[in-house]
């Protein structure tokens, strides 16, 4: 007897939604093991990781506001991903985001407006959509390659904070830190709760899960961009143009990542400093790829590893483990999803020797 | 004279860590894979030289060390991509993520303890001749070995039948399977190749170029290697060329730091990206152009008898 797979006549919709909880106990297992040998007992390891981050009011208050940028960011990506748009670079949207709703806070300085927080999330989102435009045009007007362009602008994003930040928009009563002064309380949003830090942008980010449901589900543009991710034949042969999904695709991720950054910075930051994102727009396509690049799949997503950087940061106060862990847990996460993806298409079967 | 020999030997150096990523990229391409993990196999090769060095053992078998490490995690994206079928390009991110995360797990402990760097050879008599001594025999070993490899590249590839081989998988590999050759090991082989030399590039960056440990140290070299393989539109001696460039880009931009012209240093940092942006633009404009070499069947899964 021997072990083979054979092709699946359909792919599979519960491998689906199996191969996400597949990849959460493989990265688990392997999680354990990694503690073992660094002589952590794995279950109190565990529970520091899991459990401890929301065993508190706060807890949940924080794994909701690092969720809510996950899940618009992986949202934005999805759309993209879908037409087979591959935008890397959303780690340099979300800055650029954060950078031009910057720009009318600190115009208001403490003075305010009711308009000011619209105008900022305006400006974020419209930066995010601007940023992506640059590899969407390279690609369509010169066919360069969207990975390689998105990831190049992530270094030029970072620098550009690290030049305001340092240079023009230091705070001049900041004692010398590189950092922007402190926003107006126009400029924030209101906590959801007194007390706590999650707040009212959240409820942009429930809009743009229905609002991406609708989208994705029952327009005819965001048919079209399946369709063309899928089966890029068909999709010509229809009609349906390339270049129409690429430009969609990325300014699509560009806009709810430059939004998710307007919402960082006019939320839990309050100003703006050299490094402002820690790794969100990376985490984010392992977002979309967790929910399986579906609204609800993707806050499912988002809520699993805004739990895993609560996790990371739990370890890294208790047990002095290094932020990296948290990017390798990421890494693996995606690794084993991959792997598991194969049972969508694939099932295994027994044969009898020959 | 002497900025300029300093500004010619350093692109050289600055060049060497991206000779060695892309050529290996540039194999993996021409058999028909793309692994996007580059940066995250040259940081696993890195850190793994970094602390071989730290621990006292020999330049030679930290860099070993460095390519056994790199080919092994490409190996993950091997399983993936040609074993699971998965998509390449997620495949290739995973890894690339991964050994960022991992390579910074690993060098938690480092700071900023400096290693004793792998210093140049010294040829007698040669490497004293004014001009030409210090441009053509004044490198450390490591620089030598990525011209050697280039040309063993080249070599395999176009004049081997290994080297045919490769290039007819890369372009149909059905039919290359029709006739019997193996694809998916002849594949395996190719993308533990580009480990290899992505954690040989690492090897460089931590024991040569900034011997110290720096999380993350790549900087993007290895996107940028993978920019380098387009550019050089699958054709080894334009590796050769484009890396070279970007060599020279990225030191002259540090001399201009260095130099202090008046111009913010965030901006000057920005140029290799900008400019691996812009060679990009003009390279991929001319689409006949990159049809030539392009490997037909680059990133389309293979299942044999399918």
């Amino acid at each position: 007897m021997r072990l083979h797979f054979e092709p699946r006549p359909t792919p599979s919709f519960a491998m689906q939604v199996l191969a996400p909880v597949a990849a959460l106990g493989l990265t688990v297992a392997v999680g354990c093991v990694l503690f073992a040998l660094l002589d952590l007992d794995p279950i109190e390891t565990l529970r520091i990781f899991f459990v401890r981050p929301l065993s508190s009011a706060n807890g949940v208050s924080e794994w909701l506001l690092k969720a809510s940028p996950l899940i618009l960011i992986g949202l934005g990506l999805a759309v993209g991903f879908r037409a087979n748009v591959w935008n890397i670079g959303a780690e340099g949207m979300f800055v650029i985001g954060a950078i031009c709703a910057c720009g009318p806070a600190l115009a208001f300085g403490e003075g305010g407006h009711v308009w000011l927080l619209p105008l900022m999330a305006l400006a974020g989102a419209a930066g995010g959509v601007a940023w992506a435009a640059v590899p969407a045009f390279l690609r369509v007007r010169f066919n360069a390659n969207e990975i390689l362009v998105t990831l190049m602008l992530n270094y030029v994003a970072i620098l550009l904070l690290g030049w305001l930040v340092r240079g023009p928009w230091r705070d001049p009563y900041g004692f010398n830190y590189p950092q922007t002064a402190i926003f107006g309380p126009s400029a924030l949003f209101d906590p959801l709760v007194g007390g706590y830090r999650v707040n009212t942008s959240i409820f942009i980010t429930l809009a743009v899960v229905a609002a991406a449901w609708v989208f994705i589900q029952w327009s005819f543009a965001g048919y079209r961009m399946t369709v063309g991710g899928a089966a890029p034949a068909a999709a010509r042969f229809a009609g349906f143009r390339e270049s129409r999904a690429i430009w969609l695709g990325l300014l699509i991720g560009g806009g709810c990542a430059g939004l998710a950054g307007m919402m960082e910075a006019a939320g839990p930051l309050g100003q703006l400093s050299p490094t402002i994102s820690p790794g969100y727009g990376f985490a984010a396509i392992i977002v979309a790829f967790i929910g399986r690049l579906h609204p609800f799949g993707i806050v499912l997503g988002g809520l699993l590893l805004s739990l895993l950087y609560m996790g990371g940061e739990s370890a890294q106060i208790m047990l002095k483990l290094p932020a990296a862990l948290t990017r390798t847990f990421q890494g693996m996460l995606l690794f084993f999803l991959l792997a598991a993806d194969f049972m969508i298409y694939y099932r295994p079967r027994l044969a009898g020797r020959r | 004279m002497d900025v300029a020999i300093a500004i010619v030997t350093g692109t050289v150096i600055a060049a060497t860590p991206l000779l060695f990523a892309a050529m290996g990229e540039l194999v993996v391409e021409r058999s028909g894979v793309l692994n996007l993990g580059i940066e995250g196999m040259m940081l696993i090769g890195a850190v793994t030289a970094f602390s071989l060095s730290f621990a006292g053992y020999p330049a030679p078998v930290a860099v070993l060390a460095a390519v056994a490490a790199g080919a092994a995690s490409s190996l993950l994206f091997g399983v993936l991509a040609l074993t699971l079928l998965a998509n390449q390009y997620a495949a290739g991110i995973a890894l690339a993520i991964l050994g960022g995360g991992l390579s910074g797990f690993l060098g938690r402990n480092f700071g900023a303890a400096p290693i004793e760097p792998v210093g140049p050879i010294h040829v007698p008599v040669l490497s004293e001749v004014p001009i030409i001594g210090p441009v053509l025999f004044g490198y450390d070993p490591m620089v030598y070995l990525a011209l050697v490899l280039f040309g063993a590249v080249w070599w395999v590839l176009y004049r081997t039948r290994a080297g045919l081989v490769i290039r007819i998988i890369g372009e149909n590999p059905q039919a290359a399977h029709d006739i019997g050759y193996k694809v998916i090991p002849i594949r395996y082989a190719t993308v533990v190749f580009g480990g290899a030399m992505a954690g040989l590039g690492g090897a460089y960056l931590a024991l040569a170029y900034t011997p110290l440990w720096v999380e993350n140290m790549t900087s993007g070299r290895g996107w940028i290697a993978l920019a380098l393989v387009v550019f050089a539109s699958w054709r080894p001696l334009r590796v050769l060329l484009g890396a070279l460039l970007f060599g020279g880009v990225n030191i002259l931009q540090f001399h201009a730091q260095s130099q202090g012209i008046g111009v913010p240093s965030e901006f000057l940092s920005a140029l290799p990206y900008l400019a691996t942006i812009l060679v990009l633009v003009l390279i991929s404009r001319n689409r006949r152009m990159q049809k030539v070499n392009f490997p037909a069947s680059l990133a389309k899964p293979f299942r044999p008898g399918h």
